[in-house]
């Protein structure tokens, strides 16, 4: 089973002098940053870093308070907020679940969808069929954070972004969705993953951008950051103890 | 003698009925004899200002303008009101004298443009009267619920942006639910009309001696327009609540 991919160009942001967050305390204080979304891209740091912040700006959610950013060098502002949306899809920590049954929710995604296509929006995240006519309320937390992967994926995205969405599942289902992940990426959707797990990071990220205190202190693939000149670095994308002694 | 004609002596009888209130307050400890007595005091003198202002206006030769003064001047008084038991809501205040004002437009556009009831002092400022203070409480109950449903439900309502919905479109949901909220207390009231209780309009036409029949077709006629009003300015206060949550970009506005 794998998702192909329906948009093939990968996406690219580019953040110059990103300030956001509240004005009279800024989360995010000036950051410049290439983000080319390839397989799977953390985004690791401690807690009020300023990951989901980052994260927001790049569909829109929220605007920066200044600075820009440019997807595929284009101004997000100058897109279309739906068509921004649909083009860079969003997964919760909290999966929202809309009322009514799977196949409803899907159909938020794609008010056209037919009956066999919801089938293989479900399959391609390793759902059942017959959970379509499911109340969308009695699905467990993985199995929610699957559907809405699949309502995701209904836009036919070109990068999906995850805010620590295995944050609150346990450990069956965080493997399931990171195993999907893997999938996605391999089959072409791109992932802008959020998580402060250092072993998690370790499981699923091929490149990793490092926030602290609301700036990027290091960006690049997994070994290049293991051999970084900061401890804080290497302690935050979880550098096994074998190549710190190495480095 | 004439039904109507309380009278000064009836007026104070009446009062007796205060003082039955009072009296249990004392005898159950409930200690709101100051309170009833301050309220029923205020209804009096408010009731008799009105009425001798309402003498001004609703007589025959008195121009329309009076009336139409009397109009916009409930109306602020009523959007004061709405702003003053939910301040913290954006714009609050335009945006329900925007929609009392639609409200009147509407319903009293439809009464008179059809001439249930023809167009003088006497018929405009009871009948705004009855648009304007029944709609007030559903505006502000809409109000508020829309505004805490834009923060409990943040995380549905982004989940909808974050798949390319529009702002109107991933609010509707919250807009459905708090718009049946408002209504369904005035539908309850129309269906239980004349079973559990008598209506005010309708009472007061018997007691002043009008034939039952008649005093019902009155009553029917207010019934719907307090329906139709209730129903216009809730929809008015959403539809522009719902625009000033959100910004032009389609994003929420968090009001923490």
């Amino acid at each position: 089973m794998r998702y192909v991919a329906l948009v093939t160009a990968p996406a690219t942001f580019e953040l110059t002098d990103v300030v956001a967050g509240p004005e009279d305390d800024p989360i995010l204080k000036g950051i410049s940053l290439s983000v080319p979304c390839e397989g799977i891209l953390a985004i690791a740091g401690p807690s009020g870093a300023g990951k989901s912040t980052l994260l927001r700006l790049l569909n829109r959610l929220d605007d920066p308070l200044s600075g820009t950013i440019t997807l595929d060098g284009r101004s997000v502002t100058e897109w279309e907020p739906g068509d921004l949306r649909r083009r860079v899809a969003m997964i919760f920590q909290t999966a929202p679940i809309f009322p009514g049954t799977v196949f409803d929710n899907l159909c938020v995604a794609r008010p056209d969808l037919t009956r066999d296509r919801a089938e293989q929006a479900v399959d391609h995240v390793g759902m059942p069929g017959e959970l379509l006519d499911r109340s969308a309320d009695k699905l467990s937390g993985g199995e929610a954070q699957r559907m809405t992967i699949a309502r995701a994926l209904l836009t036919e995205p070109a990068v999906l972004l995850a805010d620590e969405p295995t944050a609150s599942l346990d450990t069956a289902s965080r493997q399931t969705i990171e195993d999907l992940a893997r999938e996605l990426a391999d089959g072409g959707v791109p992932l802008v993953w959020i998580t402060h797990d250092t072993a998690q990071l370790r499981r699923i990220a091929d490149q990793a951008v490092v926030l602290v205190d609301g700036t990027v202190v290091a960006s690049g693939d997994l070994r290049e950051l293991d051999r970084h000149d900061d401890s804080r670095v290497r302690e935050l994308v979880g550098t096994p103890a074998s190549d710190e002694n190495a480095s | 003698m004439n039904p109507t004609d309380v009278g000064l002596v009836g007026l104070a009888a009446s009062g007796i009925l205060v003082a039955v209130a009072v009296a249990i307050s004392l005898w159950r400890h409930l200690g709101l004899e100051r309170r009833l007595l301050w309220a029923a005091l205020r209804a009096l003198v408010q009731l008799l200002i009105v009425g001798f202002a309402l003498q001004l206006v609703v007589g025959d030769d008195d121009p329309l303008v009076f009336s139409a003064i009397w109009l916009v001047a409930m109306q602020f008084f009523a959007a004061y009101t709405t702003w003053k038991r939910a301040r913290d809501i954006p714009s609050v205040f335009g945006l329900s004298l925007l929609a009392y004002a639609a409200s009147s437009l509407v319903t009293l556009g439809v009464l008179f443009g059809f001439h249930v009831y023809e167009l003088e002092g006497r018929t405009i400022v009871p009948l705004a009267g009855m648009v304007v203070g029944n709609s007030l409480s559903a505006t502000v109950l809409v109000s508020r619920r829309l505004f805490d449903a834009s923060r409990e439900r943040s995380a549905e309502i982004e989940g909808r942006l974050a798949l390319g919905l529009s702002a109107s479109d991933a609010f509707q949901p919250v807009l459905r639910d708090s718009l049946r909220t408002a209504l369904i207390p005035q539908i309850e009231t129309t269906k239980a009309v004349g079973i559990i209780f008598l209506p005010g309009a309708m009472v007061g036409l018997i007691l002043a001696g009008v034939d039952p029949a008649e005093a019902v077709k009155v009553q029917i006629s207010v019934m719907y327009l307090v329906l139709g009003s209730v129903a216009t300015t809730t929809t008015v206060m959403s539809l522009g609540i719902s625009r000033e949550l959100f910004t032009p970009s389609d994003q929420l506005i968090r009001h923490d």
